[in-house]
């Protein structure tokens, strides 16, 4: 390497400042969620906590584990993304292999009646009618089969299959007297862990994020998935506090509660943050995939 | 190499049972194709029968945003109404209103929101240090998994006018406690910049992969002919980004009349609707809270409509020019 020159320098250390910049910005809302969970929640409130937790105190965490409801959301969470989840992924898997064989006849036809639903849709209204004449209202079902393939997600699979099974497999495979379900149980799942590991992913957050489906669907508060309750702790009554004129023990009341709020988003966001560092490496995998075109 | 010569005795008769007589024209060669991939189209049957019911089904339903729905009389038996409830929708005050709002929310995420991951991916890909940028990768992509309520609710939390982070500052300083939250003239700002800190990182992923899959010969070139970084990010890396720059510009420009349902309900309150009302919430609203079932899904049928309208001529705009489209 020749040496560097006065621009290059002035470069790298503009680009490392903005980028350490973007990293703080980026993390310390994060951490400071952490440290705010379990530091006395007045400190808190008065702005003393900023690098690191004032005296540590677990209240906060306490009142959660005592909060009822909180556990029948995890819970029901838990059940709609294990469930949902396995039923993506039966669903992608086979729908996108079968697609991605190009000796079914029809197939151009099928991925036809496939892509276009991402262009178009009823929309919400006629969704709910459909819903509803099913008989899906208010139920653990419609939790875990409304969404229960995304096309997106079939492409993708899709796409990865044809880069990634040799034609040359299937014919000597065939040759051995296998057939296609045989060859797709035997052979082609478990060539595919990275892709399965990707659609994993994906599903598994979007259930546990889920929102949308339970607000719209849902009506006992017993069915009721985790992100609902997190809306009524974390949002519905921040808003009623920002519309009462408060007394002052409504004021020490309100910021106990605080400190119950700030530790509900680390206990609802766990199980996703404890997964995020094993499957990080294949974020980047799935993405590649997702942007080759088919 | 793994084969399935486990116990398939049965298979080997079954295809053959299948097979049917050899015929000389091509229909019945079809057939036999057919045939010959019925455990294919097993494999799909199931997601082929959710797709119709749960997409195409709705597509039906959108009939009546034509007719006056009256749940008791279906689908097919309720009246029709021609185009009364889109002239109805168009002729209301609110109509203008909630174009507005949709498109200045959308047109803000896209200014904002659109070039920042570019400009991060660009930033990334020029760094010295590899550990840095795995550092940065980690952190950047993990609010990415975190959901909209929770990252509403921090808003929430953090800009709380009694007890949030952000006015105890202000405070501090001697200023006044702005109500964040409930102020109209900041809703958008909100929606926009938490979205950025949301998804700056995730974004930059498809770029980053674009840049790693450019030939390193150009760098190498570029650096014996004495190119510095950004002659090297303007003449090498930018060129060859440029084709899934603008695939992305397209997806999102059609998707500029769609501002999605959840984050802006729940950002939503009562003291700002008059920005932060949208086409998606206003349909609920309508919909499911007052039950104009006709009236909601004729709004909701415009704008998918709109949507693809305007999918259609950005393509056709970039496939002129740039000579890159989806289709």
């Amino acid at each position: 390497m020749t040496r560097k020159s006065h621009g290059e320098k002035v470069f790298d250390t503009i680009n490392n400042t903005i980028l350490a910049l973007i990293l703080i910005i980026v993390a310390y809302p994060l951490y400071f969620v952490v440290i705010a969970s379990i530091s006395d929640p007045i400190d808190v409130a008065l702005g003393r906590v900023i690098l690191i937790p004032s005296k540590i105190v677990w209240d906060g965490y306490k009142k959660i584990l005592a909060h009822k409801d909180l556990w029948i959301g995890y819970k029901n969470t838990f059940t709609y993304t294990i469930l949902g989840t396995l039923l993506n992924l039966s669903l992608t898997l086979t729908s996108a292999y079968s697609l991605s064989r190009k000796d079914m006849p029809g197939r151009n036809l099928f991925m036809g009646i496939f892509t276009f639903t991402m262009f178009f849709g009823g929309g919400l209204i006629p969704t709910y009618l459909l819903v509803k004449s099913l008989n899906l209202i208010d139920t653990y079902a419609v939790m875990i089969v409304l969404g229960a393939v995304s096309v997106w997600n079939v492409i993708i699979a899709r796409t990865f299959f044809q880069s990634t099974i040799p034609q040359e497999l299937l014919e000597a495979a065939i040759v051995d007297g296998c057939n296609d379900f045989l060859f797709f149980f035997r052979i082609v799942l478990p060539l595919s862990k990275a892709i399965i590991a990707v659609l994993t992913i994906y599903y598994a957050v979007g259930h546990w994020n889920q929102f949308f489906n339970a607000i719209i669907y849902l009506r006992n508060r017993n069915k009721y998935p985790l992100q609902l309750f997190l809306r009524e702790i974390l949002i519905q009554n921040q808003f009623n506090e920002e519309m009462q004129i408060m007394d002052d023990n409504a004021l020490i009341a309100q910021t106990i509660a605080m400190s119950m709020k700030y530790g509900v988003i680390i206990v609802s966001s766990l199980p996703v943050l404890i997964l995020y560092p094993f499957l990080q490496k294949y974020f980047m995998k799935g993405v590649m995939i997702g942007s080759i075109k088919g | 190499m793994k084969t399935c010569n486990i116990d398939n005795t049965n298979d080997n008769t079954n295809k053959i049972a299948f097979l049917p007589p050899k015929t000389r024209n091509g229909r019945s060669n079809l057939l036999k194709r057919i045939l010959k991939s019925y455990q294919l189209y097993i494999l799909l049957i199931p997601t082929l029968l959710y797709i119709i019911i749960f997409h195409y089904g709705p597509m039906y339903g959108v009939l009546i945003a034509f007719k006056d729905f009256k749940a008791h009389l279906g689908i097919m038996g309720s009246p029709w109404a021609g185009f009364k409830h889109f002239e109805r929708f168009f002729r209301s005050p609110r109509f203008w209103e909630l174009i507005r709002n949709t498109l200045s929310i959308s047109l803000y995420s896209l200014a904002a929101g659109f070039p920042i991951p570019i400009i991060f991916a660009l930033g990334m890909n020029s760094l010295n240090s590899q550990k840095f940028k795995k550092i940065l990768q980690t952190v950047t992509y993990a609010p990415h998994f975190i959901s909209t309520v929770v990252i509403v609710g921090m808003m929430s939390v953090f800009l709380s006018p009694t007890t949030g982070i952000v006015n105890s500052f202000i405070k501090k300083l001697g200023g006044e406690p702005i109500f964040f939250m409930s102020k109209p003239e900041l809703f958008s700002s909100l929606y926009v910049w938490s979205g950025v800190w949301q998804n700056m990182g995730w974004s930059s992923i498809i770029y980053l992969a674009a840049l790693s899959s450019i030939d390193p010969g150009l760098h190498e070139a570029a650096i014996i002919d004495g190119a510095s970084k950004i002659k090297r990010i303007q003449h090498i890396d930018i060129p060859g980004i440029l084709s899934t720059v603008i695939i992305l510009l397209i997806m999102n420009a059609g998707r500029i009349m769609s501002v999605g349902f959840e984050k802006v309900f729940l950002i939503q309150n009562p003291l700002n609707t008059s920005t932060s009302e949208v086409i998606a919430t206003y349909v609920y609203k309508r919909g499911l809270i007052d039950a104009q079932y006709s009236f909601s899904t004729a709004v909701g049928l415009f704008n998918s409509i709109v949507n693809m309208i305007l999918l259609v001529i950005v393509n056709q705009i970039s496939r002129r020019i740039g000579e890159t489209s989806l289709w």
